[in-house]
């Protein structure tokens, strides 16, 4: 009775089943990678808007402040889109005629909103709100990432709950003084930890990890 | 004087192993043949397409669950764990015979095992497959069914380590990893026999791919004893442990009628007995449609209906215990809970539980009734049906009705429930057919084993 199988296979079955192991645990990686990507979470990744509207020159170039927009940040949960009326506050006057603009001012024309794609949504069964991360001393680029900077509006983070979490267990990491949260050029000092710890008693943070927290 | 003769003395008035006779050819002729040579016959067919019917059933029942969620089913507050959870325990019961033949009679030099223990493992195998779709489909989303595991993800979170149920995902997990291990190993050198005698290419390539280059050299042998022992080793805590995980499941909850200490034992005797009668189930009509009576005799019915009836006197006194401690207690939610199963809405499934699990198995006292087949059959079938019940009977007349009597409610399985419960037997009865045409039901390697001692007690008779 003849071999059934040709000699390679002695190779071939010692590699895939001492070798199975690690196909796993390479697998199981390559998933996780997949997982982090920005493929996959579309961190820095800027979104087509209706208008490309820059953050760079209007928070970065000329100094706007975030809450001239995003007005109800300090109050509400939601920290607001403006409405084209704040736009047309200076574009009343600025760019009149220019082609860009067309949108806002048809918009202003007919009364109808401007449909901005959102860049920054947790999905509806986390529950966020703005105004207690601004006023225990939360910046906006702490989350939101070098805003001022941007040309084009991309999200910084990841919004994985992980994500939340590592500030919520260790909030020292990230905690800055209350004057600066709307400050889009604030540098993290180099002896953050020690200051953090010290905001985190001053300003009485929770760090809350409660899962009713945020799943309400 | 001579101690052999004095053993063949007691063993003449029991049937052998191993009907002497057999050469080491004709047994490992009569077994292989099953697969190589009888091709596939009308009655298989036959009773494949009854299990693949039932199969495409419990299709058509998941992918309506699926679809439409965990509502379809009769399920609702207060009895949140219906027909889903009674038949993850009854399978997963039924399964720990197989590892206790194959494994626990291993360890303690039981020859009666050897024609019985590679179905009864097979019928482990597809048991835990039976039952580990309960715990998943009975999720509201099960495909998440992954957060059980504790792998690292992006929420930073564990599964929750002080929840029995996660205890289930490593006990059922561990079980039938271990299971179908032990069960492939000890199946290499047959594997390997019918690879040596297949007749066509295709068969020859699988059994070879499977058989591991099995030689049959003394090195092999050495080692496959080796691995069995510690496979067998292995697996016999899992016999205890993983029921009693189950177990677990109930007793840590505070429902009266659950919260008992008397059900990690009480279960794993209860595992055994629902195991026994599905094996002896399963035995019978494979000896008789394989005209395998000389391989699986009357010795290993007899033990089997022996164990049977031990399980079951110790099921007994857990049900004696269970209502004796609830009226001992003087806790009026537990001796509450006791007269409701007694005489509540579904008092008829308490005495028809009874009369399965109790009653009707003591006929297997006497030795007349162990070695009539039909009966024993019958018996076998009666107490898989009674397993069931006490598992109905725990799970829904518990939850029924608890503490507060605002809360209580009734359970009314909808079709949706019995469909996914006869799909599930459908599943196994498929990969039973699927098992018995492809692979070697009984273990060559043992009954070869056998053919020596069982000719030479034959001769000194």
């Amino acid at each position: 009775m003849s071999q059934i199988f040709h000699t390679s296979t002695n190779v071939l079955s010692r590699l895939s089943i001492y070798g199975g192991v690690f196909i796993v645990a390479l697998l199981g990686a390559a998933l996780y990678g997949i997982e982090l990507s920005p493929w996959y979470t579309d961190v820095h990744v800027s979104r087509e808007q209706p208008v490309p509207f820059s953050h760079k020159h209007h928070a970065g170039e000329l100094g706007i402040d975030c809450r001239y927009c995003h007005t109800s940040v300090e109050k509400s949960a939601f920290a607001g889109v403006p409405p084209t009326q704040t736009c047309m506050t200076c574009h009343s006057q600025i760019w009149t005629n220019s082609a860009m603009l067309e949108p806002v001012r048809s918009s202003y024309r007919t009364d109808k909103s401007i449909s901005w794609t959102r860049v920054n949504a947790l999905p509806d069964f986390v529950y966020f709100d703005h105004s207690i991360h601004v006023s225990k001393g939360i910046g906006c680029t702490t989350c939101h990432g070098q805003i001022a900077e941007m040309p084009l509006t991309y999200r910084e983070g990841t919004l994985y709950m992980s994500w939340c979490l590592d500030c919520h267990r260790q909030p020292e990491k990230y905690v800055r003084p209350k004057s600066q949260v709307f400050n889009p050029n604030y540098e993290v000092p180099s002896n953050q930890m020690e200051l953090g710890r010290q905001l985190v008693k001053d300003y009485k943070i929770q760090s809350l990890q409660n899962c009713s927290t945020c799943h309400r | 004087m001579d101690p052999e003769g004095s053993q063949n003395i007691n063993e003449a008035r029991q049937a052998p192993v191993l009907e002497p006779g057999h050469t080491l050819s004709s047994v490992t002729e009569k077994i292989s043949s099953i697969v190589l040579g009888r091709g596939t016959t009308k009655g298989w067919m036959f009773g494949f397409a009854i299990a693949f019917a039932l199969l495409m059933l419990l299709n058509v029942a998941v992918t309506y669950l699926l679809v439409k969620g965990v509502g379809i089913w009769g399920i609702r507050i207060p009895i949140a764990w219906g027909f889903a959870i009674v038949n993850f325990v009854w399978w997963i019961g039924i399964g720990h015979a197989g590892t206790l033949i194959s494994a626990i009679l291993l360890l303690l030099h039981q020859k009666w095992r050897t024609s019985i223990n590679r179905f009864a493992e097979a019928m482990t195998i597809f048991a835990v497959a039976c039952a580990g779709m309960f715990p998943l489909l009975h999720m509201g989303r099960p495909w998440l069914f992954f957060y059980l595991m504790p792998y690292p993800n992006a929420m930073w979170l564990w599964p929750q380590f002080r929840s029995p149920l996660v205890w289930d995902v490593f006990a059922v997990s561990t079980y039938a990893t271990v299971s179908l291990l032990f069960w492939f190993v000890g199946m290499v050198p047959d594997l390997a026999t019918l690879r040596d005698r297949a007749k066509n290419r295709a068969a020859r390539i699988i059994y070879g791919v499977l058989a591991m280059g099995w030689r049959g050299s003394a090195v092999h042998w050495s080692r496959y004893e080796t691995a069995s022992m510690l496979l067998a080793g292995l697996a016999t805590p899992l016999v205890v442990s993983v029921h009693t995980v189950v177990s677990f499941d109930f007793s840590v909850a505070i429902v009266p009628g659950w919260h008992s200490t008397i059900f990690p034992p009480y279960f794993v005797a209860g595992a055994i007995y629902s195991g026994f009668a599905m094996v002896i189930t399963l035995a019978i009509p494979i000896r008789k449609f394989y005209h395998l009576e000389d391989l699986v005799t009357m010795r290993h019915l007899d033990n089997m209906a022996k164990v049977m009836l031990a399980t079951g006197v110790i099921v007994a006194y857990g049900y004696m215990m269970e209502t004796f401690i609830a009226f001992y207690s003087g806790n009026q939610y537990d001796r509450y809970m006791i007269m409701n199963r007694m005489t509540g809405p579904y008092a008829f499934f308490y005495w028809l539980l009874i009369a399965c699990n109790i009653v009707i198995p003591q006929v297997l006292w006497s030795r007349k009734v162990r070695n009539n087949v039909p009966i024993l059959f019958v018996v076998a079938l009666v107490v898989n049906v009674g397993m069931w019940l006490e598992r109905f009977v725990i799970v829904v007349v518990s939850l029924h009705r608890d503490y507060i009597p605002s809360a209580w409610g009734t359970y009314m399985p909808t079709r949706w429930d019995w469909a996914t419960y006869v799909g599930t037997i459908g599943l196994f009865l498929t990969l039973f057919y699927l098992f018995i045409r492809f692979l070697p039901m009984i273990s060559i390697v043992e009954m070869r084993s056998l053919v020596e001692e069982t000719n030479e007690e034959g001769q000194a008779k």
